[in-house]
C-alpha cells in the first residue's frame, strides 16, 4: 500500500530524515517510535504533504502512485489521513460545516452522491458514538476551545467519518489521560479492517498496549535503526532509548 | 489645469454654488435647520475639501470626488419609479418597519412602515423640523461643523433625511429598516441628514441599506446624529452596496447616556469610494459601545473606516472589531482612535483590526490609536495585515478539501467573526450568504436591482 | 546587597545628578543663524569644500521648511535666532595625551562617571566624548586602527578621511529630510565618525558621551557609522546636560549604513536634563536617527532608554533595502513631571524577506505625556516580509497620559504585519505583594518598572544596562503620592 524508499527530507536547509525505507501492506499496524527530535513528526507531515518540508531524495508511492506529486487534499481523497499532533484551531469555521464539506468532497471524488444535511447529521451521530465525542463540540468552530483530549478524540472522529485507507496517528497519545487514551484506541481498533493500514507515531509504549502493532520501527537521528515485532516496544520501554543508541554505536 | 488651480476652482465652485442656492435652502426649511447653515458653510470653506494632508484623511483624498459636475438634490423631486417594483431588499423573513430615502429625501409614499408602537415617530426630518422642532433641540450638537469639513458641508446643505424617535421604555419588536438609494437623471450630489433619539429604557434596532439604482456618478454626504438615553439599547446595521462610481461619505455620531448599550455594524460589500466616520461619546457611566465593521472590496474600490471612541465617563466599555478583505487593486484604510479622558477611570477599551490582502496590488493602511489620560484603565489595540493562516489551510486540505475551497472557507471564517455579532438572525444569515457570494466573486447585491448593472 | 539593591539604595535620594555646570572657557560665536554663520563654522572647522555646499544646501532648504507640528507635543515657540550655533571649549582639543586636557573637563567626565583613562581601558570601551558638539577626546584609537577601524570625531574624519565622509554623509538622512535634520546638516559642529572595514568585528564597544555645557547654545552633533561588508559593531551613546532654567535645543543626526551582511547595534541612554518638577528648563531633544540596511542580510538594531529631556521627538528608523535584512527597535521611554515624549520607530520594508521588530515600553508618571508613534511600511516588492510590533504603556497615576499612534501601510500580500498595544496601570496587587514582603512602594514600583522594561534592558550592553536601570529609578522618583 505504502512504500517509502531512501527518503531524505530537509526543513529550512536542515536535514531531518536521512534515508528512510518502509513498506506497509493493507491490514497492518506499524508503530514508529523514537526519542524527541528523531524525525517522527517530520515523517508524518511529509506523508500528509506539508509544504515546508523539502524532499531532497527518495520516493514514496501510495497504492502504486507517486505520493509526493500530490497536493495534500489529493492525498486525503485517495485515503491518507493524518491525526495531527497539534490540531489547529480555526475560529469562525463551524465544525459541522467543515466536516460536511470534507465528507462531500470525498463522496464527490468517489463519484457518489453528496449527502444532504439530514443524512450527514445522521452519519455524524453514528460516528460520534464511536469515540464518545461530546455532541456539543460539533457546534463549535473547528477545534476552538477544545481541551487536549477533545482535540484528539475529534481527530479520531474525523477518521471514522472519512474512512481512510492509511491513517497516520501523530503522537495521538500525548496529553491524554488513561480514559481518553482507551477511548481513542477503541476508536482506532474499531475502524481497523483488512483493507486499511495504520501508522502509529509515538514516543511511549503506552498507546501500543491498546493499539497493538504488527511492526515496531525505531527512528533515531533521521534513520530507522531497528525494526521488529511488537515485543520491541516493550523492550524499548524497559531499556530506554539509550539502549538503541548503544546498540547502534551512536 | 494645474492641481493648485483646480483646488482653488473647486472651493470657488462650491462657494458659488452655496451663494446661489442659499436663499432657496433657507426659504423652505425650518429655523432649526437654518440656524447653523451660514456658519457651517464658513467652516467648510475654512477647512476645505479633505486631502491626504489632513491627518484625519491621511489615507483618503476626497478632492477628485468633488470634481465632477453634479446636480444638487436640494429639492424634493417626484419619484418616477415604483420603488416597490424597482427594488426589493430581499432579506428573507426580515419583517421590518420599512421606509425609503430617495436621493437623501425621506419618501413617504410606498413605504411599509406598518404599525409602530405608540409614540414612536419615523418621519421626514424636514417635517419634524417644521412641526415639532422641540424634538430636534439637540440638532447639530454632536456633529460639530468646526471639526470636520464633510459635517460642515452637510449642515450647510441639510434639507431632509429621516428622523426616528423612540419614547421612554418602548421596545420595538421589529427592526426599523431604512433603504437609502440614489437614482438621478444626471450625476448627483446628495445630502442626507438623519437624527435618532432613543429615550431612557427604550430598545430599537435599525437597519440602513445604501444602494444605487443606475449608473450615474454619485456623491452622497450623509450625517446621522444619534442619542441613546439612560439604560437604552440601540443597534444600528449599515449595509453598503453601491456601484463603483459612487462616493459614499457617511458620518455617524452617537452619544450614550449611563447604562446604555449601543452597537454599530457596517458591512461594506460594494462601492467606489467609501468613507465611514463614526464617533462615539460615552457620556454616562457604565455605558457599552460596540463597533463592528467588515469590508470586502475589489477592483479599484476604496474603503476607509475612521472611528473615534471617547470615553468621557468612568466605568465604560468599548469594543471595536474591523475586518477587511482586499482583492485586485482595492485599497483599504482603518483609523481607530480610543480616547480616555482624564478621570474616566475603570475604562475597558478594546480594538482589533485584521486585514487580508489577496493580491500584491491591494494595499491596506491601518492606524489604530490610543490616547489615554486616566490610569486605571485596560486598553488594547491590535492590527494585522496578512494572509490566510497556512497551518489552518493545511489542516483543511489534509481533510480532502480542495485548496480554493479551503481558502474560501478560511475567508468566510475570517469574516464570520464579525458576521456572528449581528443579532438579527435573518439579517445575519443573509449577510453571511452575501459575504460568501462576494468572496466567490459572484456579484452580490442586497436587492434584485432592476437594472442588473455589473459595475 | 545585590547590585539591584545598591542601585535602588543609591537612587532613592538623588535628583538629576548630572545637573552640574563646568566652568570651562568656551568659545561661542554670536547668536543667530545666517549664511555667514555657516561659513564661519565651516572656516573655524577648516572643513573641505564639499562641506560648505552641503551646509549651505541644507540651510537654504531649512529656510523653506516649517517646524513639524504633527507630534503629540506642546512645543513652545522657539526662536532659532536666539541661540548660538557654535560653542567649543576654548583650548582647542588637539590632545596628544590626557595630561593636556583641561583639568576641569576631566573633572566633568569624572562626575559623569565616564573615566577617559585606565578605568575605561579595563572596561574595554572606546570612548569619544563630545562637549557642546565638539569632540574632546577619543580613546583607544590606536588599538582600533590596527584593525583598520576608524573611530574619531567628525571633524577629524573630515580632515583625514574626507572621501569616506563624502561618500556616505546624507545617505540615510538626506539634508532636507525634515526641519531638524536640515538644521543639523547646516550647522552641526562635531560628532563621531566610525568606519568598520570589510570582515572586521569591532573588538570592543564604541561609545560616545554627549554633554551640553554652555548656556544659550544649541547642540547639533552628527554621527555617521558605516559598517562595510561582513562587519560588526556595537555602539553606545550617552547624553547629559546641566540644569538650567532656560531650555536648550538639541538637534542631532545619526546615520548608519550597513552593507552586505554587516550588523550594527546602536544603544542610547538619553538623560538630558528633563527640567525641574514644575516643568521649568530642560532640553528640547529633536533627533533624527536612521539606519539603512543597504546590503543583503544586513542588520541594524536600535535600543534606547529615554529618561531625559523636557521634550523628546525621536524616531530611530530602519530602511530595509537589502534582501533578508533585519531591523530592530527596542525602547523604554520614561516621562515624569512635565516631560513630553513622542518617540517610536519607522521600519520601511523594501527588500525581499526583510524582517523587523518593534518593542516599545512607555512609562508615564507625574503630569507627563508619553506617546509612541511608529510607521511600518511594506512596499509592493518586499515579498515575504514580516513585522511584529509590541507597544505597551504603563501609567503610574491619573494625571499623566499614554498614547499610541502606529501607522501600518502594507502593499504586499505575502507579508505579515502584526501590531499589538496595551495600556494599563501599574498593578496594585503587585505593589501590595511587595509591600507585604516589606518592600516600600517606591522601591516596589522601581522593581516592577524594571521588570516591565526588562525585555528592552536586556538588549543593552552590560555596563549600559546597569546605568539604565538606575536612570529608570531616578526618573520615577516622587512619582507615587
Amino acid at each position: 500500500m505504502l512504500s517509502i524508499k531512501n527518503l531524505y527530507v530537509s526543513i529550512e536547509g536542515k536535514e531531518i530524515l536521512k534515508g528512510i525505507n518502509l513498506e506497509i501492506k493493507p491490514g497492518e499496524i506499524h508503530a514508529i517510535m523514537g526519542p524527541n527530535g528523531s524525525g517522527k513528526s517530520t515523517l508524518a507531515n511529509v506523508l500528509a504533504g506539508k509544504e515546508e518540508y523539502e524532499v531532497t531524495e527518495g520516493e514514496i508511492t501510495f497504492m502504486g502512485e507517486d505520493l509526493l506529486e500530490m497536493a495534500p487534499e489529493e492525498r486525503a481523497l485517495k485515503g491518507v489521513f493524518m491525526s495531527f499532533q497539534y490540531p489547529v484551531e480555526i475560529p469562525g469555521v463551524p465544525m459541522v460545516n467543515f466536516l460536511k464539506t470534507a465528507v462531500n468532497e470525498l463522496r464527490k471524488y468517489r463519484g457518489e452522491e453528496e449527502l444532504t444535511a439530514g443524512e450527514f447529521l445522521k452519519l455524524m451521530r453514528e460516528k460520534k458514538e464511536l469515540v464518545e465525542l461530546d455532541t456539543q463540540l460539533t457546534n463549535r468552530s473547528v477545534n476552538e476551545g477544545f481541551s487536549g483530549g477533545e482535540k484528539k478524540k475529534n481527530e479520531i472522529f474525523q477518521m471514522a467519518l472519512l474512512e481512510p485507507k492509511l491513517s497516520i496517528l501523530d503522537e495521538t497519545d500525548s496529553g491524554l489521560d488513561i480514559d481518553a487514551l482507551k477511548r481513542v484506541a477503541h476508536g482506532v481498533n474499531a475502524l481497523r479492517n483488512p483493507e486499511n493500514a495504520t501508522i502509529v507515531v509515538t514516543h511511549y509504549q503506552r498507546l501500543l498496549e491498546y493499539i497493538v502493532p504488527d511492526f515496531v520501527h525505531v527512528l533515531y537521528q533521521g534513520k530507522i535503526v531497528k525494526s521488529s515485532g511488537k515485543e520491541l516496544a516493550f523492550e524499548l520501554e524497559e531499556k530506554g532509548y539509550d539502549w538503541i543508541k548503544q546498540e547502534n554505536g551512536l | 489645469m494645474s492641481v493648485v488651480a483646480e483646488k482653488a476652482d473647486l472651493s470657488l465652485k462650491y462657494t458659488a454654488h452655496y451663494n446661489e442656492v442659499k436663499e432657496g435652502l433657507l426659504e423652505d426649511s425650518a429655523d432649526i435647520l437654518n440656524a447653523p447653515r451660514n456658519q457651517a458653510f464658513r467652516d467648510f470653506v475654512s477647512q476645505g475639501i479633505p486631502t491626504r494632508k489632513f491627518e484625519n484623511y491621511k489615507y483618503t483624498n476626497l478632492q477628485p470626488a468633488f470634481i465632477p459636475e453634479y446636480s444638487f438634490m436640494h429639492r424634493r423631486e417626484p419619484v418616477e419609479v415604483d420603488l416597490n417594483n424597482a427594488f426589493r431588499c430581499d432579506v428573507p423573513q426580515l419583517d421590518t418597519h420599512l421606509a425609503y430615502i430617495f436621493n437623501g429625501w425621506f419618501y413617504d409614499r410606498g413605504s411599509q412602515v406598518g404599525n409602530l408602537p405608540e409614540g414612536v415617530i419615523l418621519e421626514s426630518i424636514e417635517k419634524i423640523a417644521h412641526e415639532k422642532p422641540e424634538l430636534l433641540a439637540k440638532y447639530a450638537t454632536l456633529a460639530k461643523t468646526g471639526d470636520d469639513p464633510l459635517v460642515a458641508l452637510n449642515t450647510a446643505f441639510a434639507k431632509d433625511g429621516y428622523f426616528l424617535y423612540v419614547p421612554k421604555n418602548t421596545v420595538l419588536e421589529k427592526p426599523i429598516q431604512l433603504i437609502n438609494f440614489l437614482q438621478a437623471e444626471k450625476d448627483a450630489f446628495v445630502t442626507q441628514r438623519n437624527f435618532i433619539y432613543v429615550e431612557e429604557g427604550a430598545n430599537v434596532q435599525v437597519i440602513s441599506c445604501d444602494h444605487t439604482l443606475n449608473l450615474n456618478t454619485y456623491l452622497n454626504n450623509s450625517v446621522t446624529e444619534i442619542f441613546v438615553g439612560p439604560n437604552a439599547s440601540f443597534e444600528f446595521y449599515t449595509l453598503q452596496n453601491q456601484h463603483n462610481s459612487t462616493t459614499n461619505l457617511n458620518s455617524v455620531f452617537i452619544s450614550q447616556s449611563r447604562d446604555s448599550k449601543a452597537t454599530t455594524h457596517y458591512a461594506t460589500l460594494h462601492g467606489g469610494l467609501i468613507r465611514n466616520n463614526l464617533k462615539y461619546i460615552l457620556d454616562g457611566e457604565n455605558a457599552e459601545a460596540n463597533l463592528f465593521g467588515m469590508a470586502f472590496i475589489d477592483r479599484k474600490q476604496h474603503v476607509d473606516n475612521f472611528t473615534q471612541v471617547v470615553h468621557a465617563k468612568p466605568h465604560c466599555q468599548s469594543n471595536q472589531f474591523y475586518k477587511n478583505v482586499l482583492d485586485d487593486e482595492a485599497t483599504g484604510a482603518f483609523a481607530g482612535r480610543i480616547h480616555v479622558v482624564r478621570d474616566a477611570q475603570k475604562t475597558n477599551a478594546f480594538q482589533r483590526n485584521n486585514n487580508l490582502l489577496l493580491t500584491d496590488k491591494a494595499t491596506m493602511q491601518t492606524k489604530p490609536q490610543l490616547i489615554i489620560d486616566a490610569d486605571d484603565v485596560k486598553c488594547s489595540h491590535g492590527a494585522t495585515v496578512g494572509q490566510i493562516d497556512e497551518e489552518a489551510l493545511f489542516y483543511l486540505r489534509a481533510r480532502g478539501i480542495e485548496e480554493s475551497k479551503a481558502r474560501l472557507m478560511m475567508m468566510n471564517a475570517f469574516a464570520y467573526e464579525v458576521v456572528q455579532r449581528i443579532n438579527i438572525e435573518p439579517l445575519r444569515n443573509r449577510i453571511n450568504e452575501l459575504v460568501d457570494k462576494r468572496l466567490k466573486g459572484e456579484v452580490a447585491r442586497c436587492h434584485d436591482c432592476a437594472y442588473n448593472c455589473d459595475c | 546587597m545585590t547590585d539591584q539593591d545598591k542601585i535602588l539604595a543609591e537612587v532613592t535620594q538623588s535628583d538629576y545628578k548630572y545637573g552640574f555646570f563646568t566652568d570651562i572657557e568656551t568659545e561661542i560665536i554670536e547668536k543667530g543663524l545666517n549664511e555667514d554663520v555657516i561659513r564661519t563654522i565651516w572656516e573655524k572647522k577648516n572643513e573641505p569644500d564639499f562641506m560648505l555646499d552641503f551646509r549651505l544646501d541644507a540651510y537654504r532648504k531649512w529656510q523653506k521648511m516649517k517646524m513639524p507640528n504633527w507630534a503629540y507635543l506642546k512645543v513652545p515657540p522657539f526662536d532659532f535666532q536666539s541661540i548660538s550655533y557654535y560653542a567649543a571649549p576654548k583650548k582647542k582639543p588637539k590632545y596628544q595625551s590626557l595630561d593636556e586636557v583641561d583639568p576641569e573637563l576631566l573633572e566633568t567626565f569624572k562626575k559623569l562617571g565616564i573615566p577617559l583613562d585606565e578605568q575605561k581601558h579595563l572596561a574595554g570601551v572606546a570612548v569619544d566624548a563630545v562637549i557642546d558638539s565638539v569632540s574632546v577626546k577619543t580613546t583607544f584609537k590606536e588599538v582600533l586602527a590596527e584593525k583598520g577601524i576608524i573611530f574619531c570625531s567628525f571633524s577629524e574624519a573630515l580632515q583625514e578621511h574626507p572621501e569616506l565622509v563624502r561618500k556616505y554623509i546624507g545617505q540615510s538622512v538626506p539634508v532636507a529630510d525634515n526641519f531638524f535634520a536640515a538644521l543639523n546638516s547646516a550647522v552641526f559642529s562635531d560628532g563621531s565618525f566610525c568606519y568598520i572595514p570589510k570582515g572586521v568585528r569591532c573588538p570592543m564597544e564604541l561609545s560616545t558621551y554627549f554633554r551640553i555645557n554652555a548656556a544659550n547654545t544649541g547642540q547639533f552633533e552628527r554621527t555617521l557609522i558605516v559598517a562595510d561588508d561582513d562587519s560588526y559593531v556595537s555602539y553606545l551613546e550617552g547624553c547629559t546636560a546641566p540644569m538650567r532654567d532656560e531650555n536648550q535645543l538639541h538637534a542631532a543626526v545619526v546615520e548608519i549604513i550597513a552593507l552586505d551582511r554587516a550588523e550594527v547595534k546602536y544603544s542610547t541612554v538619553q538623560n538630558w536634563y528633563p527640567g525641574d518638577k514644575n516643568g521649568k528648563g530642560g532640553v528640547y531633544n529633536f533627533v533624527t536617527k536612521r539606519g539603512i540596511c543597504r546590503g543583503e542580510s544586513s542588520k541594524i538594531s536600535w535600543t534606547q532608554v529615554e529618561t531625559g529631556s523636557a521634550i523628546t521627538w525621536k524616531y530611530p528608523s530602519c530602511i530595509l533595502l537589502g534582501d533578508n535584512s533585519i531591523g530592530e527597535f527596542n525602547s523604554v521611554a520614561v516621562t515624569n513631571n512635565h516631560q513630553q515624549a513622542d518617540t517610536g520607530s519607522k521600519m520601511i520594508h523594501i527588500g525581499k524577506n526583510t524582517k523587523s521588530t518593534i518593542v516599545s515600553k512607555g512609562i508615564s508618571a507625574g503630569k507627563s505625556d508619553n506617546s509612541y508613534r511608529g510607521l511600518v511600511k511594506v512596499m509592493p516588492g518586499a515579498s515575504n516580509s514580516r513585522n511584529f510590533s509590541q507597544c505597551d504603556s504603563l501609567l503610574l497615576n491619573d494625571t499623566c497620559g499614554a498614547h499610541t499612534f502606529p501607522y501600518i501601510e502594507v502593499g504586499n500580500k505575502s507579508s505579515i504585519v502584526e501590531h499589538e498595544a496595551t495600556t494599563s496601570k501599574i498593578g496594585e496587587d503587585q505593589i501590595f505583594y511587595c509591600n507585604q514582603r516589606g518592600i516600600d512602594t517606591e522601591k516596589a514600583i522601581g522593581m516592577i518598572v524594571n521588570g516591565y522594561a526588562k525585555e528592552v534592558l536586556n538588549k543593552l550592553p552590560m555596563e549600559f544596562a546597569v546605568e539604565a536601570q538606575k536612570l529608570l529609578q531616578i526618573s520615577l522618583e516622587g512619582s507615587v503620592g
